[in-house]
């Protein structure tokens, strides 16, 4: 039997870690994300799990890439100026291709910002925040029972790709109850385990595949792990072919699974001339904004991204083939609309709606942009 | 260094080192080995973990889990591989920037929680690898590439400061008295809760060169000799004469609960009591204790 549950998102998304095998959580306080971490502290022992509140956001992340090292599925959770703070040690984990969850709850920015009011102007730091070049999974849900399965989703592919995920909320999804159905089976993947002896592991090995097993500590595998450029041993080198190599390898192993990655939410799209392209809590609005219109007779649709990063070029391309005009709409002054014009530009027009001023935006606002557009 | 303990500990393979002559940090590194061998530590349960700089190097030489994390970070990602792994031997080295200046925050509240983690820090009071620039452990009045005109601020002590903060285990030692250093980093990783072993050593090419040093290890033995007082040696003497000096030897060596112990401890607490109640659909509760 489905169980139904009146819940809030932070809490599904503690719920959702601990159903996914997450057994440690190492966070520090922060609006609007810190009931997640008190939803750990309560459950985690009961699961044998581990939580920690760490002295700073950078600790808590070098905690949680710490203990996915010995194996464990490992949390942590924050918001913008938090996640600012972790991006250092974000870096190391993709350089490292150690798996973790981190989940930012958006709130308004720039600096200490509105900390209880939503916001959607973390999208490129999400995405570009650290330097040097690199490639991570960025899930973006826009409802409770969206935030319970892609916490779940989250842990899997972070295991699966040997990747950090960022599951990128809002306070919006974070703070409002919902009821959602706990299915009662999910798909659960562990991280793969070499199949070759220690004396033949390496731990950056592209040769059999684009994601070379990660090891667990304590098993008779012992590598090197270091954030300067490596070889396959794990090693420093600074051998352009190598570096190159392993570079490039790193990139490819999420740009070309992108298929199984990227996921987007199409609605009302057949037969549509226009479209709008938002995410998140803006989306839900949009929605309402597409139904309104559509009785006003207005062939409108919605592309919503479930995965925000890799991005979804191909959905959009398609998409900017077969309609007049791409409206986005986001809660910042202008972030994911570069995106959507990189790939849609060459075919349709890309008109921009947004603001950030700590307040959701309306159907009603949607819908009078649109029809302002389009007359 | 013996043979047979560097080839159990050390990927020969690796060597040599990066290290500048008349470096320091060999000396630190061939203790921690014979520390090892000396409790026979099994390999497979030894994490090693560093910060960057020149000492964040020494990792990748041990076989061993090594890891060379960001600057100043050491500590957290060896709480985290602690915190799942209780039966690992953990130990953190760092630098003196690494771990008073950029993981000053870190290294505090390490202590204050009392995780059983054994931390080194190589302290040569200058920033090595970078060029030479002043450090948290810079005497006052030496010069630096960032103190041309010598530094102006006083110098952390690390041990004053590991004290303060509730590190059970703290001690200081140096490059001139290795067997003695052998010893303490033994005990340090013996000691279950939070040891910090602050090793003065020196940097003969970034502090040497400035400072009227030569490449001349021996000379530089002499100066690490002239620097150190043994704790015995400093009851008698007065604060002027000490002015300048670090006094080695052991400050504390308590038994106080340690965090691996308490986790334990709250995990058995919580699954025996009020079972069934705010649990997740979908997951069976761990009911194993111990």
């Amino acid at each position: 039997m489905v169980e139904r549950k009146l819940i809030s998102g932070n809490y599904a998304i503690a719920e959702a870690a601990i159903r996914a095998g997450c057994r440690f959580f190492a966070g520090y306080p922060i609006t609007p994300s810190s009931e997640i971490a008190e939803r750990m502290a309560e459950l985690l022992p009961k699961y044998d799990g581990i939580f920690i509140q760490m002295e700073d956001e950078i600790a808590s992340m070098g905690a949680v890439i710490g203990a996915s090292l010995t194996g464990a599925k490992a949390l942590t959770a924050t918001s913008g100026p938090g996640f600012s703070l972790k991006q250092e040690n974000l870096g190391f984990a993709i350089m490292g291709e150690i798996p973790v969850v981190v989940v930012n709850v958006q709130r308004g920015g720039p600096s200490t910002g509105l900390p209880t009011f939503p916001g959607q102007q973390d999208l490129m730091q999400t995405r570009w925040g650290r330097h040097g070049d690199q490639e991570l999974i960025v899930f973006t849900p826009d409802s409770v029972q969206e935030a319970y399965e892609l916490t779940i989703r989250s842990f899997n592919l972070a295991e699966k790709y040997r990747t950090p995920v960022v599951l990128l909320g809002d306070e919006v999804v974070s703070q409002m109850k919902e009821q959602i159905e706990i299915p009662e089976e999910v798909e659960i993947i562990d991280r793969e385990f070499p199949t070759v002896a220690p004396e033949e592991y390496y731990p950056f090995d592209g040769s059999k595949g684009l994601v070379p097993p990660l090891a667990p500590y304590g098993k008779g595998y012992r590598f090197h792990i270091t954030g300067l450029t490596h070889d396959k041993t794990g090693f420093p080198t600074s051998d352009p072919k190598i570096v190159r190599k392993q570079l490039e390898r790193k990139l490819n192993k999420i740009r070309k699974n992108r298929d199984d990655i990227v996921e987007v939410e199409e609605f009302l799209l057949d037969n549509a001339e226009y479209a709008i392209f938002a995410l998140g809590s803006v989306a839900r609005a949009a929605k309402q904004a597409v139904i309104d219109l559509r009785e006003e007779r207005i062939p409108i649709g919605l592309l919503r991204p479930i995965t925000l990063w890799p991005f979804c070029d191909k959905e959009v391309t398609n998409l900017a083939k077969k309609v007049k005009n791409i409206f986005v709409v986001e809660m910042n002054y202008g972030q994911i609309v570069g995106e959507v014009e990189r790939f849609a530009k060459r075919y349709t027009d890309v008109d921009w709606f947004g603001r950030a001023d700590g307040r959701l935006i309306p159907p009603r606002e949607i819908k009078s942009f649109i029809k302002e557009k389009i007359q | 260094m013996k043979t047979e303990v560097a080839k159990k500990y050390l990927r020969l393979e690796k060597l040599p080192t990066l290290w500048c002559p008349g470096c320091g940090h060999g000396l630190i590194l061939s203790s921690l080995l014979r520390a090892l061998d000396f409790l026979n530590l099994e390999r497979d349960k030894i994490a090693l973990i560093s910060g960057i700089g020149c000492s964040g190097r020494t990792p990748g030489y041990v076989d061993v889990h090594s890891l060379h994390t960001t600057h100043g970070r050491a500590l957290p990602f060896a709480t985290g591989i602690k915190l799942m792994k209780p039966e690992f031997n953990v130990i953190a080295v760092m630098g003196d920037g690494d771990c008073a200046a950029i993981g000053g925050n870190h290294f505090i509240h390490t202590a204050r929680r009392n995780i059983d983690i054994t931390a080194i820090i190589f302290n040569n009071g200058i920033y090595g690898m970078t060029g030479g620039q002043v450090s948290p452990t810079t005497p006052y009045g030496a010069y630096a590439s960032t103190a041309p005109y010598g530094q102006m601020e006083e110098p952390f002590d690390i041990v004053e400061l590991a004290l303060g903060a509730g590190a059970t285990y703290v001690a200081r030692s140096s490059i001139y008295e290795i067997p003695k250093l052998d010893r303490i980093i033994a005990d340090g990783i013996k000691h279950k809760g939070f040891s910090v072993i602050d090793v003065i050593t020196v940097c003969p090419v970034t502090f040497g060169r400035r400072n009227e040093l030569t490449e001349n290890p021996m000379m530089n033995l002499r100066y690490i000799r002239d620097i150190t007082v043994p704790m015995k040696k400093a009851e008698k003497m007065s604060e002027k004469e000490l002015k300048g000096k670090w006094i080695t030897g052991i400050f504390r060596d308590v038994d106080k609960p340690n965090l691996i112990d308490l986790y334990r401890e709250l995990n058995e607490r919580v699954k025996s009591s009020a079972v069934g109640e705010s649990t997740i659909e979908g997951v069976e509760e761990s009911k194993e204790t111990g």
